[in-house]
């Protein structure tokens, strides 16, 4: 399954970031941070807590500014320019650890939004794609309620919806999985692994091993806001090279 | 889990009826009233409290009062005397609106609650453009019927204007014009940009630091001197403007406490869908601050309402300033208490009908979630 997956990838490089730098005021969170990824691509980031692994995928599509080096997304490079950012984000698709559904409209209406008022799409086609959307991440009889009406799992499957209504060329999920029960844990990871299957690029901030092994193309350790090691699954989980890496594994996979 | 050869079933325990005495009209009694010795005396006290006071005043205006007659002759039975009210009712209303013209008036209050009532209908298709008719189309219709000018009506101008009809008029003005200048503010106040941040925090605290008489005041004797020679601004209008920008100025500080409510995960929600900031605001945090502000926002609505009696400083009569005129009235000395008691009720109207509209419009746009 790996290998079939790895040749549907393309080399054309959709995500380019070279010798990225980021502070936070006085403190230096991302440090010379060097990743390319190409179309089709599945990227799993791993990492402890506060290691930049989270503010790296929101300098992706400009949530988090970065003050040095570059970052381009689909050709288009990054800066303080609100045109390009806006285009940037048109086809960059973003699910977050608290779903960040709007929670005065409906389930439908969450879905269409975007699709109205960036897209300018007619709204029966919205509706549609919408529908196909919702059908795919098995909820379709829930558009009509509000977010607060469903479950924890239900809203992240709405949200991840929500992303892919506007046909993004890249996902970036941020930690998707953190805020849920376990019970509702594969249900989402159930609609990632598909989406990835059907060769969307994926950045995606987990701790989820299980989700790594199955569908990444290269797992990336972050410590200390830099990159430690880049390395296929395999390679990555059996073989690894720095011991700081071993380390880290071995806390999250002995329990 | 389960060893073998033993097996365990799980048995649904029936549902109960609750106790007789905790449910219904007892219940009630019992839970709220007579609770322990202490609430006991306490209901008791409250009782005998309402009896003394309510029953003089239900004699006062109801029993012994007098309603029909022509002059204070007629006010024989010792309570209230609403002829007094009854008679002087048309000025209370539209102040020195010349009679024949009153018309005007009442078509242009009819047609608000013409239009307003539809608002009330539930899933009524188009009430969107129902409403923009309301607040852009229908000002312009009122101005015009009230003020005269096109269609051979005659001008009636705004010193003639007093009563209910002037105390709406400030009122609506001021709701309609504040509110949109709030929200402006407040997200100014937000804004990262330097000057558009300090031009907001000035006017506010300007605004609010300053008592609305002030206000009143200067635009009506100050402002004046600052305009060129022969240009004049109609003292009606340099009052709404005044009241306008003092109320924006509270409705800024009540729009931004909705704002800071928000939770920062939909602003990041809003961008990274590419929604720009306006759209982002107007579709996302928007909707959700001025719902969770409706308290906030009709509280300083009622305030206002109430703050537009305050016009009679500087020469406009609305209705308190109408009833005032007409106590100093020789032929009807003594009758102020009605007077002031048919005022506060009217004010008592407008103000509980307000609060009751938030009240329902809260219930409506409730989603059952709380972030």
């Amino acid at each position: 399954m790996t290998n079939q997956q790895t040749a549907e990838t393309s080399t054309v490089p959709i995500i380019e970031i070279e010798n990225m730098h980021k502070w936070f005021g006085q403190f230096h969170v991302l440090r010379d941070i060097n990743l390319k990824v190409n179309k089709g691509e599945r990227f799993v980031i791993c990492g402890p807590s506060g290691s930049g692994k989270s503010t790296l995928i929101r300098c992706i599509n400009r949530l988090e500014d970065h003050q040095q080096g570059r970052i381009a997304v689909d050709g288009t490079e990054l800066t303080d320019d609100l045109k390009n950012i806006e285009t940037i984000r048109r086809e960059v698709g973003m699910v977050f650890q608290h779903f960040n559904l709007f929670p005065h409209l409906t389930i439908l209406d969450n879905l269409v939004l975007a699709p109205l008022w960036v897209r300018k799409m007619p709204k029966s086609e919205a509706e549609e794609i919408a529908m196909r959307y919702l059908e795919r991440v098995k909820i379709p009889e829930q558009a009509a309620k509000y977010p607060g009406q469903l479950s924890g799992g239900q809203q992240q499957r709405v949200a991840i919806a929500r992303a892919l209504c506007m046909n993004p060329k890249i996902m970036l999920f941020d930690e998707p999985t953190s805020a849920l029960d376990p019970e509702m844990i594969k249900e989402v990871l159930d609609v990632m692994i598909e989406l990835a299957e059907e060769g969307m690029t994926m950045l995606c901030v987990t701790h989820e091993m299980g989700f790594a092994k199955t569908v990444a193309n290269e797992v990336i350790f972050m410590d200390e806001g830099q990159i430690v090691e880049k390395a296929e699954p395999d390679t990555f989980f059996n073989k690894p090279k720095s011991d700081r890496t071993r380390q880290f594994l071995s806390q999250i996979l002995t329990h | 889990m389960s060893q073998p050869g033993v097996t365990m079933e799980f048995k649904m325990h029936p549902e109960l009826p609750p106790p007789a005495m905790t449910v219904g009209v007892v219940g009630w009694f019992r839970q709220n009233l007579f609770s322990s010795l202490a609430n006991t005396i306490l209901t008791l006290v409250a009782v005998y409290m309402l009896y003394i006071t309510l029953v003089p005043l239900i004699q006062w205006a109801f029993i012994d009062s007098n309603w029909a007659g022509t002059s204070r002759d007629d006010c024989t039975g010792g309570g209230a005397c609403w002829v007094f009210i009854v008679k002087r009712l048309d000025q209370f209303i539209y102040g020195f609106y010349p009679e024949a013209e009153r018309w005007r008036v009442q078509l242009s209050f009819a047609l608000l609650a013409a239009l307003c009532v539809p608002l009330f209908v539930k899933r009524l298709p188009k009430k969107v453009w129902l409403g923009a008719f309301l607040l852009f189309v229908y000002p312009v219709l009122a101005f015009f019927l009230l003020y005269g000018g096109p269609f051979g009506l005659q001008v009636i101008a705004t010193d003639q204007w007093g009563g209910l009809m002037l105390t709406l008029v400030l009122s609506s003005v001021g709701m309609v014009a504040s509110l949109p200048i709030g929200i402006l503010l407040a997200l100014g106040r937000r804004s990262t940009m330097p000057i558009v941040r300090t031009f907001c925090v000035a006017f506010i605290e300007l605004w609010r630091g300053v008592p609305l008489i002030t206000v009143l005041f200067m635009s009506s004797v100050m402002l004046p001197l600052f305009f060129p020679e022969g240009v004049t601004l109609d003292k009606l209008v340099r009052a709404l403007i005044g009241i306008t920008l003092f109320e924006s100025a509270y409705m800024a500080e009540v729009v931004r406490g909705g704002l800071q409510a928000i939770p920062k995960g939909q602003y990041e929600a809003a961008k990274a869908l590419g929604l720009n900031f306006w759209k982002s605001m107007a579709l996302i945090v928007m909707p959700q601050a001025l719902k969770l502000v409706i308290p906030g926002i009709v509280n300083t609505f009622i305030a206002l309402f109430k703050d537009t009696t305050l016009v009679i400083i500087i020469g406009l009569f609305d209705i308190l300033g109408a009833v005032e005129a007409a106590i100093k009235d020789p032929s009807w000395l003594g009758y102020a208490i009605e007077g002031y008691v048919f005022a506060a009720l009217v004010f008592w109207i407008f103000c509980y009908g307000m609060s009751r509209y938030s009240q329902a419009l809260e219930r409506k746009l409730s989603t059952g979630h709380t972030q």
